[in-house]
This record gives C-alpha cells, structure tokens and sequence, in this order.
C-alpha cells in the first residue's frame, strides 16, 4: 500500500513538475535578464517519513529555503527542488533513484541523505552523470567506489570515529568503554572507527537489530552493566539509541552515553525521555546550524519557524553550490560536475573545497561535541580534535 | 563465541530473558486460544497488543497528564494508575479482538469460506489496524512515563531481580493460572473446551458456539491487554509497528509450547525468552533471533507438536 502512495505521489510530483516548467517557460520568456538560467531542477534525495525522518527534514528544509531564496531574485518557480523521499530504507531508494534520473532537467541531487541509501542510490546517479553533494551521509567507503559524481560536504566517519574516541579519552577520561552498532552502513563503519581508536578502553562490544526492528535490549544493557563500563557509544540512529538510553536508566546503569551525527537530534530525547538523555554527548562532523554564519539562523526560523537542526546549514549550503554553479552558466549536468571539481565556496557553516574523490579538503574538516541538556537538545559543547 | 560472556552474565540473562518471555506468553495465549478453537492463525492479534499499548499511554497521558519527562509519583498513586492503565489496556484490545472477530472472520465463517480466505483477512485486518495507527501517529515513538522507579527486590550471586520484572513474570503466572482454571473449571470453559473438540456436536448440545468463539478473541484480547501493559513498562516507548516482530515471536513461543495449549504457550515463552538472551550472551545479540528459532526447529523436530502437544480440550481433558 505504501509504495502505491510513493507511485500516486510521484505522478502528482510529475504532474507538478510539468505544470510548474511549463509555468517558469512563460515567465522566462517575459523576462529576459533571467532567460538561461531558469526551468532547471535540484532534487533532495532522503528520508522525509520513517524513523530517522528528522533528520531527512532537517536536510530538505536547508536545502528550499536556498531554492526559495533564489527564486525570489530569479523569478518565482526559476528553480525547482524535486522532494524524492527514500524513507532512508536502502530498499526503496533505487526505485526512487531510477525515477529522479529520468528527469531531463535535473543539475544536481541534495543528498541522498544517510550512507546505506547512498550505497543503493549513487551507483544510479553516478551512472546517470548527475552530481551529488551529500550534506550528511559520512561512511568513509562511499568516496572509494570511483564515483566521478560524488562529493561530500562534511567530514566522514574516519574523521567522526577518532573525535568521538578522543572526547572519551580527553574530556570523559573513561577507563571503560562498551561500543555497539545497528549493524547498519552507517553505524557498524563509524563504531568500528571508535573501536580502533579506543583499542585497549573498550572493554566489551554488541551488535543490536536495525532501526526500528529491535526494541527489547536487554541483553545488550545486560552486558553494559555487567562490563563496569561507564561510557558507552552507540553507532546507529536516534530511535534505537534513545530506547537503549532509557533501557539502560531503568536498569540503573549511570554511564555517559555517546553517539554519532545520526543521534544528533532532538528525536533522541522523545525516545529515551528527556532525565535519561540528559548528559549524553553526540558528535557532529560539521560546524553546528546554530553558529552558521550571516542571517541564516533567523532567515530559517524566519520560513519554518524552527530553530536549525543538524545539517541544515550544510544543505543549505549545497543547494548553493549548485545554484551558483547554474548563475555561472553550468546547465548540463557534466559541466556542473567540472564546476564542483574546482569549487571554492564560502557557505554559511564552512568554505567547502573537494579533493578529487569527492571528500571535504583535509584543511576544511570540523568535529563538534554537543551535549544534551535537560530539555533533550543537544547543545554545542566543543570543538573536537580528529586525528 | 563468548562462553565467558554467558557463563559470567548466566543469572541476570536468565531473569531478564524470563520476564520478556513472560511478555511472550502472555501475548502467546491470544494466538493458541484461537487456533485451538478455530485453527485459525489470527495475525490480526498483534495489533490487539498493540492498541493495547496506545491504549494504557493514552489515559495515562490524558486522565492523569502523565507524559515520560514527568516524575515517578507516590507508591500509592503508582499501583491506582497501574491498575487504571491495565483495565484500559484490556478493555481496549478486548474490544479490538472482538471487533476482528466480527468484522473480518465471521462474516466469512458465515459462507463456510476456505481456511486461505481467513489467512487474508488476518492480514489485512492486521494491516490496516497498523496503517491506521501508524498514520494517526505520524509514526513517531510515543514513550512511557516513568512509573516503576527500578529497584533491585532478590539478589543472588551477580543476579538481581527488579520490581518491574518480578511484577512482570507473577502477573503472567497468575494469569495463566486464572485462564487455565478458567477453562478447565467452570461452565463457560467447558463450553470452550466442547467447541475445541467437535463445533457440531457441541452445538447439538446446546452450546452457542458463536458466543464461544466471541469469548475465546476476548480472553486472548484481555491477555494481549495485560502483556501490552508490561510491554510498555518494560521496553519505555511503544510505536505503531511494536506488535509486529513481538508477534512474530509470540506466535513461535505458541508453536514452541504446543499450539492450542495453555499451558504449552506460558512453557514456550519462557523457554524462548531465555534462549534468545542465552543466544545474545553467546554468540551476540545480532543472533539472538537464529539462535531462538533455530531451537524451535530442533525442538520440531523431535517433538513435532511442540513442548507440550497440541490441545485445548483434546488430549489432557
């Protein structure tokens, strides 16, 4: 039944699509400043609904608020931002991927958002020559896989990895650490990162059942508290680390614990209730949203009437580089793959340089800490140091 | 593989695999009451679990204004909303069984419909119950007040039983006792057990077996209310889905236990909530699941009618 609402809401995205290409043809055609620049597409490619879709929301709402601002100077409907939601789920983003490729006028994707999506998706991207800039998927593998379309606008887990196991080292100074994973992409890569940096701390480590699949952990708090460990990082997404919280708390366990980017979100509260989640820290492998640089803190409480969220800034960010690659006269997707190769761009969170496998310039990665406070938001801590 | 893991964590992988699998059982009851009265396997149960679970979160929340960032309250406040959160649980998946039973399964009994026809509309019932919910809710956790502040009450060893799962494991042994003298001791357990064993002649007796059928996805709709219940203590949140996989495993512990059997589905959970946890400690909690159904294989195996054999009304009685 879901996937024929994707379909019905596909058609409608069609539908839309033509009626609102058809609409910015009339517009150029009136207008001749704008004339080369418009009836062209960007796509935010990630999870909108499911249970990591906080974080998908985050990215897409970045990520218009760019496109909005743009057509304000460019003409209402100049750009448009195709909405493609994966769920997060590898299984439905080829289906969703395959669909977006079929559109003659898309320049650039925003996304796709987590790592196990992008392992299913970018393959069709790449493929289909269409330049990607992941504002938040952060497996370190993606980069290796000869993606000439592939670029990644904040640091990965090999960067993430080692900051988290430096704040346990440094500023916990915890003696012994309990590492488990979702056995996802995305976690198992980036708890193996911690665990190799640890070595010796950790002193016990699980693997849990995926996002959503598993709500029983007892067994896993089990082996925390019995493995005197007083830090514990989970590598997996805020649902599962929430309920693990609020499981371990019940079972009296008094420990700090630690997660990735894909725990940095309020959503980690709701789940563990806001006394058990107090104290835990999560990193960020990118400047925090809320010390973005010029207006675009209040110009996005301003559109959605939320304070920005993890990535947000990093979206918005994307979605700039590609509008400007477009202002330039790069409306063919392999030109704007040329233009991203060589770009030197200063966004609002960071100045985003890539190397020629599509990662962040070395000089330009930023680790931050945040830890959550009474109210289950996670509050910028510190900086931390990645090597 | 970990034995140091297992045998050093043996006690405490042992209760708290208890207590889940006291959750199992009760859950379990549900799915072998109705198979041993019909052989109908009604996969709808799982969403009468978890209406269950909606159910005692939603008057906590709108009677008595409770959420999870709120603070445990008084001893005696804490037992008068256990017992409130319980009786609305009840009510509700009660009503949900019943309601199933109405809309999906009789009208179909009504047209002597072949059993693959009763399989569809378990699944489509269950489906849309979900859906309903999952949409109502925007899919999103919805988590539990912290009512039992967790205290260790038995210590043995390295072993320590908390309130919640002591409470947990009595309330599933009194209430399968309840349920078992239930059916074997009074009339309307009689009417049961006659429906069990041959619908005919038990109609030719005067047994209205409709009535009995309604009465067989109650009880299994009461005992879905009470596991929903621990369920939601135990775990802290609950979502649109969690009657899914907790489903799946209920419906093993009935198969483990001997379907149709009682006593068989309280054996079977228990056996495979300890087995899952034993399976975590060993090989890791990735396998807890191989670990649990590979045992009921082996376990088919050599008893191919489960623990206990099949019955509800047949061989004991």
């Amino acid at each position: 039944m879901r996937q024929g609402l994707v379909r019905a809401l596909g058609g409608v995205a069609i539908l839309a699509v033509i009626a609102g290409s058809a609409a910015c043809n009339s517009t150029s055609k009136s207008s001749s400043s704008s004339g080369g620049k418009c009836g062209y597409e960007l796509a935010f490619f990630g999870a909108l609904t499911g249970s990591a879709a906080n974080l998908g929301v985050n990215i897409e709402h970045g990520a218009e608020l760019a496109v909005d601002q743009y057509n304000d100077k460019n003409g209402a409907n100049c750009i448009k931002l195709d909405k493609a939601d994966s769920q997060g789920s590898e299984q439905v983003a080829p289906g969703v991927a395959r669909n977006l490729v079929t559109k003659k006028k898309l320049l650039g994707i925003i996304g796709p958002a987590f790592s196990g999506e992008s392992a299913a998706a970018d393959p069709i991207f790449d493929q289909a020559g269409i330049p990607m800039i992941t504002p938040s998927a952060t497996n370190p593998t993606l980069s290796t896989k000869g993606w000439k379309t592939f670029h990644r606008a904040v640091a990965n887990d090999q960067n993430q990895g080692p900051a988290v196991a430096n704040y346990i080292k440094d500023v916990l100074k915890a003696q012994k650490v309990f590492v488990a994973d979702d056995q996802s992409a995305y976690g198992a890569g980036l708890a193996d990162q911690v665990k190799a940096k640890l070595g010796s701390l950790v002193v016990g480590s699980d693997k849990t059942g995926g996002d959503g699949q598993q709500t029983d952990f007892s067994s896993v708090v089990q082996k925390i508290v019995a493995s005197g460990a007083t830090a514990f990082f989970y590598g997996g997404y805020y649902t599962n680390a929430g309920v693990l919280r609020k499981q371990l708390t019940q079972a009296g366990w008094k420990g700090v614990q630690l997660g990735g980017d894909g725990v940095n979100d309020p959503g980690y509260a709701e789940a563990a209730g806001n006394a058990a989640a107090a104290g835990s820290i999560v990193t960020l492998p990118a400047q925090p949203a809320a010390k973005a640089a010029g207006d675009f803190v209040s110009q996005y409480k301003a559109k959605w009437n939320v304070e920005p969220g993890t990535y947000s800034d990093t979206a918005y960010d994307a979605a700039n580089m590609f509008l400007k690659g477009i202002d330039a006269g790069n409306t063919t997707t392999s030109k704007m793959n040329t233009f991203l190769s060589t770009i030197n761009y200063e966004g609002v969170g960071n100045t985003y340089k890539f190397t020629s496998t599509g990662e962040l310039d070395p000089s330009q990665l930023k680790i931050w800490a945040f830890k959550v406070d009474a109210n289950g938001v996670p509050q910028p801590d510190q900086q931390v140091p990645t090597t | 593989m970990n034995f140091s893991g297992l045998i050093d964590n043996f006690g405490p992988l042992t209760v708290t695999g208890l207590a889940q699998g006291a959750i199992y059982a009760l859950f379990a009851l549900g799915y072998t009451l109705v198979y041993g009265l019909l052989r109908l396997i009604n996969f709808a149960h799982s969403e009468v679990f978890m209406m269950g679970t909606f159910a005692a979160l939603i008057t906590w929340g709108s009677l008595f204004g409770l959420d999870q960032n709120s603070a445990t309250p008084g001893v005696g406040a804490v037992l008068a909303y256990l017992v409130i959160g319980l009786i609305a649980a009840i009510i509700v998946s009660g009503i949900t069984a019943v309601v199933i039973e109405l809309v999906a399964y009789r009208p179909l009994r009504r047209r002597n419909a072949p059993p693959l026809t009763f399989l569809i509309t378990a699944i489509g019932a269950s489906t849309v119950i979900s859906e309903l919910i999952g949409v109502i809710t925007h899919r999103n956790l919805r988590g539990v007040p912290p009512l039992i502040k967790p205290a260790n009450v038995v210590h043995f060893g390295n072993t320590s039983i908390t309130n919640l799962e002591l409470l947990i494991i009595v309330l599933a042994l009194v209430m399968m006792a309840v349920l078992d003298t239930f059916i074997n001791r009074t009339r309307l357990g009689r009417g049961v057990r006659a429906v069990a064993q041959n619908p005919d002649g038990a109609a030719l007796m005067g047994v209205n077996k409709n009535r009995v059928i309604s009465l067989v996805f109650l009880l299994g709709g009461l005992m879905a209310g009470i596991a929903a219940v621990m369920y939601v203590l135990k775990i802290g949140d609950t979502r649109y889905d969690a009657g899914f996989t907790l489903g799946i495993e209920a419906f093993t512990a009935a198969v483990l236990g001997g379907i149709g059997n009682l006593r068989g589905a309280l054996l079977g959970g228990l056996v495979l909530g300890v087995a899952e946890n034993w399976g975590a400690g060993l090989f890791g909690t990735q396998w807890h699941q191989v670990v649990a159904f590979v045992l009921l294989v082996v376990i088919l195996m050599f008893r191919p009618t489960g623990l206990l054999g099949e019955s509800l009304g047949r061989a004991r009685v």
